[in-house]
Formats: structure tokens, C-alpha cells, sequence
């Protein structure tokens, strides 16, 4: 963070600073805090045995493991397209740059249901090939590589996002030294480029697949909701909880809200690694 | 090595960097590209070391054509501005790192890398730092890693962009003597950019001076600035005041002062003066030129008056401070110029004259 000292011009009185203080803890504890704590308390309402019953059930099982599998395959997808387009983007110019920019954004301004209806519109039984894929046996809509797709569509921007800044910061002249030394291109990637933005990278997958596991809107259109088949964790929490069973729909939300917070916890490292890093270069810069 | 640069042009969008430039760098000479910024000196550097590719032209290494090739077959030595160490890496890691990149048939042992990168380390005085990362250093230590990295490839040429450039005063002086040393000891082909004509007249065996993608001129140290081939070499190359005159039967006239002008066709012309090449007097002679002292500025050891004359841009004059202090000058005094050295220029004269004092 900024080493800037603190000036009296940018800082209010005391009473300022405790009202907006207390304002903005009080919104968070109703808005933030209070429904994590709800999730986890009605999840154990009848105890750790029906918890665990709840998640041990055949459906929610499936749906965990087809939670896994979309990320497992999303989240590597995603890092190697995200770390090409941000590499294309901050070391090279060419046309159509800002077009590439823009796009890698898209699936953050446009919403998931949308995209989940493209896909229908592109593979569904009435869609542009649908009955092709008819023919040749292939499901996509209705089935796992369907959720896949929703899910590779509504990650694509993380990775990219991430490190898109970092390395137009970091410019390209310690790859052109590098080269200048006589390495080759693959070896300037990994012992120069990787080294450099590994901590971005690291961010940057780490919300990608909190992403991916949590994505409702665009799997939901394309799932079909098949219990025990094309069911992902959010829609079989859904399910349960319009089927009135309150405990498995908590318990399998818990399961999520327990991902949230590991990603938080890793987060949190992982920004307090990169500072500490900075840190220590600061500390031990000397001037001249 | 020589480098021989044969017509070698780039444009970027409407921009002319280089137009078409021919120039040969000897084997084992440091040569200066000297120039203001945005005249193309580090585009030619790049263009050389194959960072860059020209749109036309050829470069040549020792007679072979190394247009083509890709800069890690060139066996370059590159330095940057900005260091460009790899960050993430020692000291130690830094300078070996061309050595670890090597295929394995040709890549040393360990024990090899170790040797070389002390051997290096403290040719450049800094092995105490081997363990230091990029960031814990000064600039100038920086830069003189820099250094050990790029002769750690054993290269054939040194390119060094504005090696100095974003280092501070003392250090640079410091630094650029350093490097003739280096030269001195090691006969590399050198090219190095710089702005900063100081630093090229004192450190390279020949200067070459652009301006808009041009070579201006081409010569030792003290040839650029004793004969500048044209006005813009006279005026980079140190201050200078310039003079509106007209020609009149061969002689350029400035008040009652005149000079010897080439021939043209037009009787415009300018006449340079430096400012350390005109004594003030309180007396009038024969060619002097009459002007009122409007501010003295203190510069350690010069003094600079500046004299308003009429008809002219302020003329600046440079005193030693003993003669300063001698002649005692006021601010509001009416003073004598005499130039004792001056330069006619024509624009239509293919040359242009010495036109000596008076």
C-alpha cells in the first residue's frame, strides 16, 4: 500500500471517523456476517448427523462431484486462455486489441442467464445445431459438457483480468534482456515471465474458481436440472429448499459458504504475501 | 567486430525514425550516438541488436548479414536504461542466468558458472552484493549488474541505451569513467546512446550526431565540436547565441560588427557565437557590438552576463568569475561585445565559413 504519511487535510474529527466507522461495521454485520452465521446454524438446527446425512445423500453427492468436475475443467482452461490473452494484450500491439479487451469482459457485463440461453440456442433440440448433434448421438445441453461450457463462459474474464495490469506495469524489457542472453522463448516464459506474475496468477484462479463453483444463472438454463445427473451444488440447493427440506438445502449451501471463506482465507494470504514481498523490497531499497 | 549499418530506414505510423543511415563501427571502438530525444539513436541501437526490425536496409556483423537473425543469435551484450535485471532473481542468478539458458552441450557446470559469475562480479567491484536481490541495490549498482549480466554471454558487440540516463549527476560521472576503463581493458565493440553530449565527448572514440533520423555528422570527440559540420551540431553541442545578419560583398553584418560569409544566393545569414568566445569591454572599438547587461547569474565558477543589444535575442556571455570579479560588472551597464571566435552560416551556401573574430 501507499507509504504516504497521513495529512490533517484528509482526516476528519473524531466523531466523523466513529460514525463512519460504526456505520459501515453495522451494515456489513446485518448485510454481510449475519447471513453467513444463519446459513451454518440452520444447517446444524438438527444436529451433525442429519448435516452429514444431508451431504451423504446420493443427489447431494452427485452434485458435488459434478461441482468439482465443472471447476476442475473450467479453472485450468481458463488460466492458460487467461495468461495468452494477457500476455498478447500487455507485451505485443496489434489490431484489434481493444476488441479483444472488451470481449474477454463480456461475460461479466452480460447476465449469466443470457449466456446460458446461447448455449441453448446454439446446441438445444430447436437450436442452430441441435439436430445435428441429434443425429450423431452427442449431448451438450441437458448434460455434463453443457455445464462446462456455462461455466468455462462466466470465468473467462478472471485470470485475464488479473494479470492484464501486471504485466503492462511490468512492461517486457526484462523478456528482451532475457532473450538478448540467448533464451528461448519458452524458457523466457518460465524463468522470467511465470517468476514475475505468479502471485497475480494465483489471485487471479483463485476467484475464477470460486466462480466456477458458485455460478447459478448460466448452469441453471442449461442443466435441465436432472437430479443426481446435471445437477450442480447452487441448483440442488435450490431444489431442496423449494422442496421445504431446510437442513440439506443448508447444509449444501454450507458446503459453498465454506468455500467462500477458504477462498477469503487463501485470498488474504496471498495479498499479504505479495505485500510482504513489496515490503521487504522497500525496506531494503537504498536510494542513489 | 564491426558493424557495418547499410541503409537501414524505420517508420513508426508517419513517423520517420531512421532515413535510410549508413555508418561502420570499428572493431573494438566506443562509438556515442549522440542526439535529442526522438532523433532515432536508440531505434538504430535497437535495429542492431535485433530488438528491432528495420523496413529496409541491412546490418552487418564482421561482413556477415545478420539482417535476419533473431537477437539471442546475435551474441549481444544489451544494457538498458532501466536495468531490466530480473527482479525475482539474486544477484548471482542474474549474471548467470545467460549461462544457465545455454543448450546442455555448450552450458558450463555449476562449479563453471559459479567461477565466471565471482570473476564477473568483481570485475564490476560489487561480488559483496551476490545475494542481494535487484531491488536492495542503488542505480548505479544496478546498472553495473546490468553490465556483468550482458559480458557474462561473452558477447562480440556492447549496446548500452542511455546507460547512465536515470542516474543522478555524481554518479554517472562516476559510472561513465568507469566504463571507459572497462573499455579500456577490454577492446569490446561498444555503441552506447546518450543525450547528454558531455557524456559522449568524454567517453566514446567517435562520436556520431543525429537529429530526425539523420546523421548529422560523424568524428572523433574533439572534431564534433571544434568543426561542426552543420548549425544543428554547433548548437547541441554546447550553448550558443545566434545573430540575424545580411551579407554584404562576402561579409555578414551584425551592427557594426561583420564577419566572413560564404558565398549563396540569398543575403540572409546567422552567425554563431559561443558565449565563452566573447570578451566584454566599456570600451567601443572597430566591430564591437553595444548592448545593456540586463542579468548577471552566478554560476560557481563561470559567471553569465546577459546583454540585451539591439536588434538581437539577449546575447548571453560566459566570464571565469575572475574575470567577472575584475571587470566588475553591473546590471544597467552599457557594454562592448567582441567575439573572438565566430560561425557564418548561409542557408543556401552548400558550406558554411569560419568567420573568425571581428
Amino acid at each position: 500500500m501507499a507509504q504516504t504519511p497521513r495529512s490533517i487535510a484528509t482526516t476528519e474529527s473524531r466523531p466523523v471517523r466513529w460514525a463512519l466507522t460504526t456505520l459501515a461495521l453495522l451494515f456489513i454485520a446485518l448485510f454481510l456476517l449475519l447471513p453467513l452465521v444463519s446459513v451454518f446454524t440452520e444447517a446444524l438446527r438438527k444436529g451433525f448427523g442429519l448435516y452429514f446425512e444431508a451431504l451423504k445423500e446420493p443427489d447431494a453427492w452427485s452434485a458435488i462431484k459434478l461441482t468439482l468436475i465443472a471447476a476442475l475443467i473450467a479453472v485450468p482452461l481458463n488460466l492458460s486462455f487467461g495468461l495468452a490473452a494477457a500476455w498478447a494484450i500487455a507485451k505485443f500491439d496489434f489490431k484489434g486489441k481493444s476488441i479483444l479487451i472488451t470481449l474477454i469482459d463480456l461475460p461479466f457485463s452480460v447476465s449469466p442467464v443470457v449466456a446460458g440461453l446461447i448455449y441453448m440456442l446454439m446446441f438445444g433440440t430447436q437450436g442452430w445445431i441441435g439436430p445435428w448433434l441429434n443425429d450423431h448421438d452427442i449431448k451438450i445441453v441437458f448434460a455434463i459438457p453443457g455445464i462446462v461450457l456455462a461455466t468455462v463462459f462466466v470465468t473467462v474474464p478472471f485470470v485475464a483480468r488479473e494479470l492484464i495490469p501486471l504485466m503492462e506495469a511490468q512492461g517486457s524489457e526484462e523478456e528482451q534482456a532475457a532473450l538478448s542472453l540467448g533464451a528461448s522463448g519458452w524458457q523466457t516464459f518460465y524463468r522470467v515471465t511465470l517468476p514475475n506474475i505468479k502471485w497475480g496468477l494465483l489471485y487471479g484462479v483463485i476467484l475464477a474458481n470460486a466462480r466456477a463453483m458458485g455460478e447459478f444463472g448460466a448452469v441453471s438454463v442449461v442443466s435441465g436440472h436432472i437430479r443426481g445427473q446435471t445437477n450442480t451444488i447452487p441448483l440442488h440447493v435450490e431444489i431442496l429448499y423449494n422442496e421445504y427440506n431446510f437442513v440439506g438445502a443448508f447444509a449444501c449451501a454450507s458446503i459453498l459458504a465454506l468455500l467462500a471463506l477458504v477462498t477469503l482465507g487463501v485470498k488474504s494470504w496471498v495479498e499479504w504475501r505479495t505485500e510482504q514481498l513489496a515490503a521487504r523490497d522497500r525496506a531494503n531499497a537504498v536510494d542513489g | 567486430m564491426s558493424i557495418e549499418i547499410r541503409n537501414i530506414a524505420k517508420r513508426f505510423g508517419n513517423f520517420t525514425a531512421l532515413d535510410h543511415i549508413n555508418l561502420e563501427v570499428k572493431t573494438g571502438e566506443l562509438l556515442a550516438l549522440l542526439g535529442p530525444s526522438g532523433c532515432g539513436k536508440t531505434t538504430l541501437l535497437r535495429i542492431i541488436a535485433g530488438l528491432e526490425a528495420p523496413d529496409d536496409g541491412q546490418i552487418l556483423f564482421h561482413g556477415e548479414d545478420t539482417t535476419e537473425k533473431h537477437v539471442r543469435e546475435r551474441n549481444v551484450g544489451f544494457v538498458f536504461q532501466h536495468y531490466a535485471l530480473f527482479r525475482h532473481m539474486t544477484v548471482f542468478e542474474n549474471v548467470a542466468f545467460g549461462l544457465r539458458v545455454r543448450p546442455k552441450e555448450t552450458r558450463p557446470s555449476d562449479a563453471e558458472i559459479k567461477r565466471k559469475v565471482h570473476e564477473l562480479l568483481n570485475l564490476v567491484q560489487l561480488d559483496w552484493l551476490a545475494d542481494r536481490y535487484p531491488a536492495q541495490l542503488s542505480g548505479g549498482q544496478r546498472q553495473r549488474i546490468a553490465l556483468a549480466r550482458a559480458l557474462a554471454v561473452e558477447p562480440k558487440v556492447l549496446l548500452l541505451d542511455e546507460p547512465f540516463g536515470a542516474l543522478d549527476t555524481k554518479v554517472r560521472k562516476e559510472l561513465r569513467r568507469w566504463l571507459r576503463r572497462l573499455h579500456d581493458e577490454m577492446h569490446i565493440t561498444s555503441v552506447f546512446v546518450t543525450h547528454d553530449q558531455e557524456e559522449a565527448l568524454e567517453v566514446a572514440d567517435r562520436v556520431v550526431v543525429m537529429n530526425k533520423g539523420k546523421i548529422e555528422q560523424l568524428g572523433s570527440p574533439s572534431d564534433v565540436y571544434d568543426k561542426p559540420a552543420t548549425p544543428f551540431v554547433y548548437q547541441f553541442l554546447g550553448d550558443v547565441n545566434l545573430f540575424q545578419s545580411r551579407v554584404h560583398e562576402g561579409w555578414a553584418h551584425v551592427g557594426d560588427a561583420r564577419f566572413a560569409a560564404p558565398q549563396g544566393q540569398t543575403d540572409q545569414a546567422v552567425v554563431y557565437v559561443r558565449p565563452h568566445e566573447i570578451d566584454v569591454s566599456r570600451e567601443g572599438g572597430a566591430g564591437a557590438l553595444s548592448g545593456v547587461i540586463s542579468h548577471v547569474r552566478l554560476l560557481g565558477a563561470t559567471v553569465r552576463l546577459e546583454v540585451d543589444v539591439a536588434g538581437q535575442d539577449a546575447v548571453e556571455v560566459e566570464l571565469t568569475r575572475e574575470r567577472y570579479l575584475q571587470g566588475d560588472w553591473k546590471v544597467a551597464e552599457t557594454v562592448y561585445l567582441l567575439p573572438r571566435e565566430a560561425r557564418v552560416y548561409v542557408p543556401s551556401a552548400a558550406e558554411w565559413t569560419d568567420g573568425g573574430g571581428i
